[in-house]
């Protein structure tokens, strides 16, 4: 093969174009990592000044208030048991993390699926380009993010925006597609503009589904942690990568198990987030 | 109502719909004159709705009907362009929706025409109130505006009190009221309502069509009403378009659909349709023998022997029913030389001429003598005999009238009446 075909340099090439996007965009790079690193750190410190029973409690009460009393109960004991196992501050980082992260891909991520919902092209340029960012292996662009934002938290969030933000777009494609056409036939018959047939009707009526791909995009960014913290995100994932990589079983249990605390208590309260409490029925 | 005098609201002129890429090729070969199916055959583009011209008069019912696949919710949805036409000219008040942009397209539809849907299309996760209110909330109203005009509009499909339900909560009927309150909430001049009642059960679907009678009765709104099944459409049908493959095939009034019916697709339409329910009293009335009251029992006597019957109806110079009178009390009456008017039997079966077949059943198959047709004034339009009526019902056209009068020059017992 190789006498018949010249090989192309594809490696170089991309890593021409990455030598190249740092060398002319490095201030603009600079200033986005300033941003997210501000965010993040930010968020760790307010949230650290809070006591951390004081903090559990907020949290069960948010647990509550957006879902049930058992979830709430659980929020509480889980986040009091980290405490108790010592890494609250780790996890504050993690949740600091996950939660920028998350923000980044839900700010992307519905913009561009409500666009996708409404144009056939969109979606045909879109939903290869998620087929790639799903399927990469994420190590392959937390080298370039290395490259762009140097090592610590920033190529983390930048790493599970890019890894997180697929469902998000596809499930808010799919919500407001899934809207049945009587109901689209009715909003025009009446004389809505494109904005009022989105806002009034068929974005409420996706909101289950946009809320699936949310919570599914705070689990692909929770996966993200221990990934991240390869290139120096501070957290649990952290923590739990020193415990592999030092053969301490015992600890890399107990910071396992407070990812999954973290987990599920995001997991439960999104899930719940996408209900209509008022009655109605939504898709 | 004079129906010259009405003004056109919706004016339809060579409509055309093809559905498919090849839509202008397909638009060629259709002035051709090529046949659906060859075009599809052609260029794989479908024929929806083809060269359909009709009129939309100020304040009727006018019902677009036709078997699934016909074209007919194609045809309703040119009308408000949510299917924009391939050619033709549609006029709503003299204007062409067709060429309208934008804008005045959504004003069109914001104003002037409401949509009722099949399967009601209410929002799910919207009250009933606010689903009511969605025409007006989109034009921008206040709260307290729209609110309160879609409580009046509730109130006039009787849901006062619904208004903080959700439609699952609602039964199919009640659902679709909703759909026809939120359609009524803007004051539109036209209301579509596409296969609107489909969807109930026949009960239900009856007492919507009587509602939606007195609805348009009150606010003399244009409706057009498509539908799928002929007896809806000959109840409440001032005029009807038949459709098939896309293609209008006969426009009339109800009566001039099934009475004469203009191809054999219309024929085959009608004829399982249910006469008891569409003929009235009118359709199968004969002249009525009649004896003028101050002739006197002999007169009548002679009529009745010459006419082979047992019974007269009587009458005044103006010809309203007085009563009738039995051979029998005729000859009591000659011979105790009283007059007529003392023999008369008053208290007669006499219906309206509208009255429809299945109210008349029990009328007639109890009445001793025929059952007297009369108009407002009492005057005696013709009588009901059981064999015209059983007649009729079995579609033996000789029993029907055309009509719905009787022609006076056709009637065998024409010089009977007074001049007998």
């Amino acid at each position: 093969m190789d006498e018949l075909l010249p090989r192309l340099p594809f490696a170089d090439w991309i890593d021409f174009a990455v030598d190249w996007l740092v060398s002319t965009f490095g201030t603009v790079f600079d200033g986005i990592a300033d941003l997210l690193e501000g965010i993040v750190e930010g968020s760790v410190d307010i949230l650290n000044m809070v006591p951390s029973i004081l903090l559990a409690v907020l949290f069960a009460l948010i647990a509550w208030f957006i879902s049930t009393r058992k979830i709430a109960i659980f929020s509480l004991i889980g986040l009091l048991f980290i405490d108790y196992l010592g890494y609250w501050y780790p996890m504050l980082q993690m949740l600091a993390l996950v939660l920028t992260s998350v923000f980044f891909a839900i700010a992307i991520g519905i913009p561009i699926g409500i666009w996708g919902s409404q144009k056939e092209n969109v979606r045909k340029v879109v939903n290869p380009i998620l087929d790639l960012m799903q399927t990469m292996p994420a190590f392959v662009y937390l080298l370039p993010a290395i490259f762009f934002f140097n090592i610590g938290v920033v190529p983390g969030v930048v790493a599970s925006v890019i890894f997180a933000m697929p469902p998000t777009i596809r499930l808010t494609m799919l919500g407001i597609q899934q809207v049945p056409k009587d109901l689209i036939e009715a909003t025009e018959a009446f004389g809505s503009t494109t904005w009022q047939r989105l806002s009034k009707v068929q974005i409420p009526l996706a909101k289950p589904t946009i809320m699936a791909g949310v919570n599914q995009s705070i689990m692909l960014s929770l996966s993200m942690v221990v990934i991240a913290s390869m290139v120096g995100a501070p957290g649990l994932g952290e923590e739990v990568y020193r415990s592999v990589t030092q053969l301490k079983t015992g600890e890399g249990f107990e910071t396992g198990l407070s990812i999954v605390i973290v987990a599920i208590i995001l997991d439960r309260i999104t899930q719940h987030a996408g209900k209509n409490k008022k009655g109605g029925t939504t898709l | 109502m004079n129906e010259l005098q009405v003004k056109k609201k919706i004016e339809v002129k060579g409509a055309t719909k093809i559905f498919g890429k090849n839509s202008k090729r397909a638009a060629q070969l259709l002035r051709e004159g090529k046949s659906k199916s060859d075009i599809l055959k052609e260029t794989g583009a479908t024929v929806g709705v083809n060269n359909v011209t009709f009129d939309v008069l100020d304040g009727e019912i006018f019902v677009i009907m036709g078997l699934s696949g016909s074209g007919k919710s194609t045809l309703v949805r040119l009308l408000n362009r949510l299917i924009n036409p391939t050619m033709g000219l549609i006029l709503l008040d003299g204007d062409d929706i067709v060429s309208m942009n934008k804008e005045s397209l959504r004003e069109v539809r914001r104003k002037k025409i409401g949509m009722v849907f099949q399967n009601f299309a209410l929002f799910p996760h919207k009250t009933i109130e606010e689903n009511t209110e969605y025409g007006l909330e989109i034009q921008g109203l206040t709260k307290v505006e729209r609110q309160a005009k879609a409580r009046e509009s509730l109130k006039l499909v009787g849901l006062a009190g619904y208004e903080d339900q959700y439609p699952n909560q609602l039964s199919g009927g009640m659902q679709q009221r909703v759909g026809l309150a939120r359609a009524l909430a803007n004051d539109p001049d036209i209301l579509l309502m596409d296969e609107a009642f489909s969807a109930l059960d026949p009960l239900i679907r009856k007492d919507m069509q009587n509602e939606l009678l007195q609805l348009h009765h009150d606010m003399g709104k244009t409706i057009i009403f498509i539908t799928h099944d002929l007896d809806e459409a000959l109840r409440i049908g001032d005029r009807i378009a038949l459709m098939k493959d896309g293609e209008i095939v006969q426009i009339g009034t109800p009566e001039e659909i099934l009475m004469s019916p203009s191809n054999e697709y219309v024929e085959r339409f009608v004829e399982d349709v249910d006469l008891s329910k569409v003929l009235t009293a009118g359709h199968i009335m004969k002249k009525a023998d009649t004896v003028l009251v101050d002739r006197g029992p002999r007169v009548a006597l002679r009529l009745m022997k010459q006419l082979g019957i047992s019974s007269i109806y009587v009458v005044d110079k103006s010809n309203r029913l007085m009563g009738a009178v039995t051979a029998q009390d005729a000859v009591l009456a000659s011979e105790s030389d009283k007059s007529l008017e003392q023999v008369i039997i008053t208290n007669l079966p006499m219906v309206s001429s509208d009255m429809v077949l299945t109210d008349l059943f029990d009328l007639v198959s109890t009445a001793s003598i025929p059952v007297a047709v009369i108009n407002e004034d009492q005057k005696l339009q013709g009588i009901i005999i059981r064999g015209a009526l059983i007649g009729a019902l079995a579609g033996d056209n000789q029993f029907i009238n055309n009509n719905g009068t009787v022609d006076s020059t056709e009637d065998l017992n024409m010089g009977v009446n007074e001049h007998g």
